[in-house]
């Protein structure tokens, strides 16, 4: 294998690949339908038990 | 594992037997090597293993007794018994450790001012003591902080116990003999050499078993969890325990000499070795370091500031990015070497995008304060974590600029570095986890409050001013330092001897023991403290005001 | 999300777990396999050899003592670099350290080219007391090397599992290894089957004492050989700064 085999991979199919990464982490974060299921998940630190009481 | 659900927790069932009889197998494996070896640390290392077995055999039938004397655990009212005697245990180990791993940092930065201090002994020279002040800081603190926390948070946010009855417990305690295992090693001279992965191939052995059952408590405990989500500090806990997994079989892949010597050699050479070592290295920055101690600031600030995150969808575009693009950093640590150019491009390319990420999560911590900045006035524990993350954002800035390749020619090998890992090792690290310990140690031992909230504020400001001593000698020594090595005179040659350079550094190291020393003395204050709370005791005039409505566990500050 | 059963909470923990391995598996992957993989990684020099048992020995010392904590053994290709330490070093020439010792940190020197920059005098003086010969030196002393005898048990398995790692070490190399050591401190033998073996190597009474193969003897005997097995002397002065 050569370095220039190599880096036109990258330079096509790498860059493709990562955009698609990006791409769908974004719209997970961001997708309408998530967004009451994070706002859910944001309380949990205060649901616990009093262990006290 | 599953064992747990069937018998009352503590009392013998079939995991139990299952651990007992591998405790059993390790003790004459460890028997045979100790009698079998001419090398004497094997030896000893091999006696510990014995103790460590035996006791563990003894504890575990004591455990059971115990219970059916004592009786089950109360519940609390949401019908969980948490399992937080190991978090008790490990948050008590990573007071004791950071003691340790400060004092011997302390130590070594006072022999290189003056180096007397060496004293010609093998034992106590700066080579040998100085991967005890590294593994003594990072895997001995922070990894018994990062245990203790994780396994607070997850069972807290997944209101369920820790999956496993003896296994937290095996995790602890086999996570305190694998830093004896290594900080005598290092003394003795056992050591491969490889920076924060130099416990040699046994021991490495060791706590590959140790973190499998780190991992899998982890899994088992979020699959049986109550709650349909999986809040994000877990998300960076599992990060953490998983790709320090992957890191540390790779980077530590060795042949021993043979099965009764310490000695072994790694894998890997040369470059490809030097790749794989920085892979790991960086990483044990970004994955240990970062994403772990991420995981405390997602549940102790928003807990202690009594609001929720931020921005959750932030969080999670955080964790993705910076998980991502952490792992790509390593080979600026190989900038103008035989690396070969374009890995290293890569390197500053991930380094500089990691600017983003980094800073994502700053602010997401910063303003989970917004509408509560009072808070950083009256609360010194919430200082202390809203301080951390902004050495954090310092440190994630300077990184990236340290890894742009003509910045680097100057920083690299001088004392600059060491400044750069010191504001976030101090700083982020340390201040997230003096925060954590300080609301986690009234919550775990059911007190009502701290000891001292004003001993908290001593703490903070006498640790913050060693903190910026220590960074700016650093700062000033290792620039000078690489100024002079590339300083030519009118007729073009070198204008300085490397000596020179040396003799040019001790001020700044004195001065760098100043405020290494008074960090020192801030978690002394700590350790008091935690003692103090401990025993249920609470400082004259700082008796605690009526709780605020809500949540109990908060403790009401404003005292003073 | 309405209807979850635990089946799909159980595959979320390990969905989470799956996802997040491929994710950092990627960079790792990226940047480290192509090293193996293409050939120019590590350059084809002359004169890279594996090193002789006594040098061994004393690069064992060199790690078990953390001398990498504060010397570097990798010159940059950087002209203050190369005109204070020598040609900037090479990929090959450490293609045979398990594990590699190019440092992170200069508190002292590089050593990468030190190999026959100072005598073996020089060398015992400055490890038993630095400040002797450099009095501004913040270097540890390191006496005890000169009084311990080098401990030999495994130096033959340590050729061996070098081998077996890749090492060109022979069986003739393994076989003779006890007696190379000896050889290559006692200029009084004949060390000339140890030379074919390990062509270019020193030999010399390294710490002055001729009785015992000490540590300080196997130390030096390593510090005497490091950057001396390429010969640059060929090379362009104009190549030497990229």
């Amino acid at each position: 294998m050569t370095y220039e085999q190599l880096s036109n991979f990258s330079n096509t199919w790498g860059l493709v690949f990562l955009i698609i990464m990006f791409a769908t982490a974004i719209a997970y974060a961001f997708w309408p339908s998530n967004k009451k299921k994070f706002e859910e998940a944001a309380q949990l630190p205060f649901e616990e038990g009093d262990r006290q009481s | 594992m599953a064992a747990s659900r069937e018998a009352a927790p503590g009392t013998l069932n079939a995991a139990s037997y299952g651990v007992g009889g591998a405790f059993v197998v390790g003790a004459l494996i460890s028997i045979f090597i100790a009698a079998k070896t001419v090398d004497s640390v094997m030896a000893f290392h091999a006696t510990l293993f014995i103790l460590f077995f035996l006791i563990g055999i003894f504890a575990i039938g004591k455990r059971h007794f115990d219970t059916l004397e004592r009786g089950p655990e109360p519940a609390t009212q949401d019908g969980v018994i948490y399992h937080d005697g190991p978090i008790r245990l490990a948050t008590l180990a990573a007071v004791f450790w950071g003691i340790v791993g400060f004092s011997a940092g302390l130590y070594i930065a006072l022999e290189l001012a003056f180096p007397w201090l060496n004293f010609d002994l093998p034992w106590l020279n700066f080579g040998r003591l100085r991967p005890l002040h590294t593994s003594g800081v990072v895997f001995a603190f922070g990894g018994n902080a990062l245990i203790a926390t994780s396994l607070y948070v997850v069972q807290r946010t997944c209101k369920t116990r820790l999956a496993g009855d003896i296994a937290p417990w095996f995790l602890v305690w086999g996570y305190q003999l694998f830093i004896v295992l290594a900080a005598t090693g290092y003394l003795l001279g056992v050591t491969q050499s490889k920076e924060y992965a130099e416990p040699e191939w046994y021991v490495d052995i060791w706590l590959t078993i140790v973190w499998v059952t780190y991992l899998v408590i982890f899994l088992a405990t979020l699959a049986r969890r109550k709650e349909p989500h999986i809040y994000v500090a877990n998300w960076f806990y599992l990060a953490f325990i998983v790709t320090i997994a992957m890191l540390h079989l790779i980077n530590n892949a060795a042949i021993p000499v043979s099965f009764t010597s310490t000695k072994s050699y790694i894998l890997w050479a040369g470059v490809q070795d030097a790749l794989i070592q920085w892979w790991y290295g960086h990483n044990a920055v970004g994955f240990f370091l970062t994403a772990g101690f991420l995981g405390m600031m997602y549940y102790f600030i928003p807990k202690r500031a009594e609001r929720p995150i931020y921005s959750y969808r932030l969080s999670i575009v955080h964790f993705w990015a910076i998980i991502f693009l952490y792992i790509w950093a390593g080979p600026h640590h190989l900038h103008y070497t035989a690396l070969p150019d374009w890995a290293q491009t890569l390197g500053m390319t991930f380094s500089i995008m990691l600017w983003m990420p980094s800073w994502g999560g700053m602010i997401n911590g910063l303003m989970t304060l917004s509408g509560a900045w009072d808070k950083l006035r009256t609360d010194p524990v919430i200082r202390m974590l809203v301080v951390s993350i902004a050495f954090y954002g310092m440190s994630t800035f300077e990184g990236p600029v340290m890894s742009i390749k003509a910045v680097n020619s100057l920083s690299h090998y001088t004392d600059w570095t060491i400044g750069h890992v010191h504001s976030s090792a101090l700083g982020w690290v340390g201040f997230v986890t003096f925060g954590s310990i300080y609301c986690m140690v009234p919550w775990l031992w059911n007190r009502k409050q701290l000891y001292s909230l004003t001993l908290v504020n001593w703490h903070f400001w006498i640790a913050t001013l060693g903190i910026v001593l220590y960074i700016t000698a650093m700062w000033v020594s290792g620039i000078l330092q690489g100024l002079m090595w590339r300083a030519y005179d009118s007729l073009g040659f070198l204008e300085y001897s490397f000596v020179e350079s040396v003799e040019a550094m001790h001020p700044f190291y004195v001065i760098r023991a100043l405020g290494g020393g008074m960090f020192l003395v801030g978690a002394l204050i700590m350790t008091y403290n935690v003692y103090m709370t401990i025993q249920g005791h609470v400082r004259k005039g700082e008796e605690m005001q009526p709780a605020p409505a809500g949540d109990g566990q908060i403790l009401a500050v404003g005292a003073r | 999300m309405s209807k979850f059963t635990h089946a799909t909470i159980e595959k979320n923990s390990i969905l989470l777990l799956v996802l997040t391995l491929v994710v950092v598996s990627i960079g790792g992957l990226v940047e480290i396999v192509p090293t193996f993989l293409i050939k120019t990684t590590i350059e084809d020099v002359d004169g890279v050899r594996p090193y002789s048992p006594l040098e061994l020995a004393g690069r064992d010392i060199y790690v078990r003592e953390g001398c990498y904590a504060c010397h570097s053994q990798m010159i940059r290709a950087l002209r203050s670099e190369v005109e204070r330490y020598g040609h900037y070093s090479l990929a090959a020439e450490s293609k045979y350290d398990h594990p590699f010792q190019w440092g992170s940190k200069r508190t002292g020197p590089d050593l990468a080219r030190v190999g026959g920059k100072y005598s073996d005098a020089w060398h015992q003086v400055h490890m038993a007391d630095p400040r002797a010969v450099v009095p501004e030196s913040v270097m540890p002393g390191y006496p005890f090397l000169a009084e311990t005898p080098l401990a030999q048990h495994d130096i033959e398995n340590s050729l061996k599992t070098l081998a077996f790692l890749g090492t060109p070490y022979s069986e003739e190399m393994i076989a003779e290894a006890l007696s190379d050591v000896f050889v290559q401190q006692s200029p009084d033998e004949d060390y000339d089957p140890m030379l074919d073996r390990y062509p270019g190597a020193i030999v010399s009474n390294f710490d002055g004492d001729p009785s015992t193969v000490s540590e300080l003897d196997a130390m030096i005997a390593y510090l005497q050989m490091l950057g001396t097995l390429v010969d640059f002397s060929a090379v362009e002065r104009s190549t030497l700064v990229q």
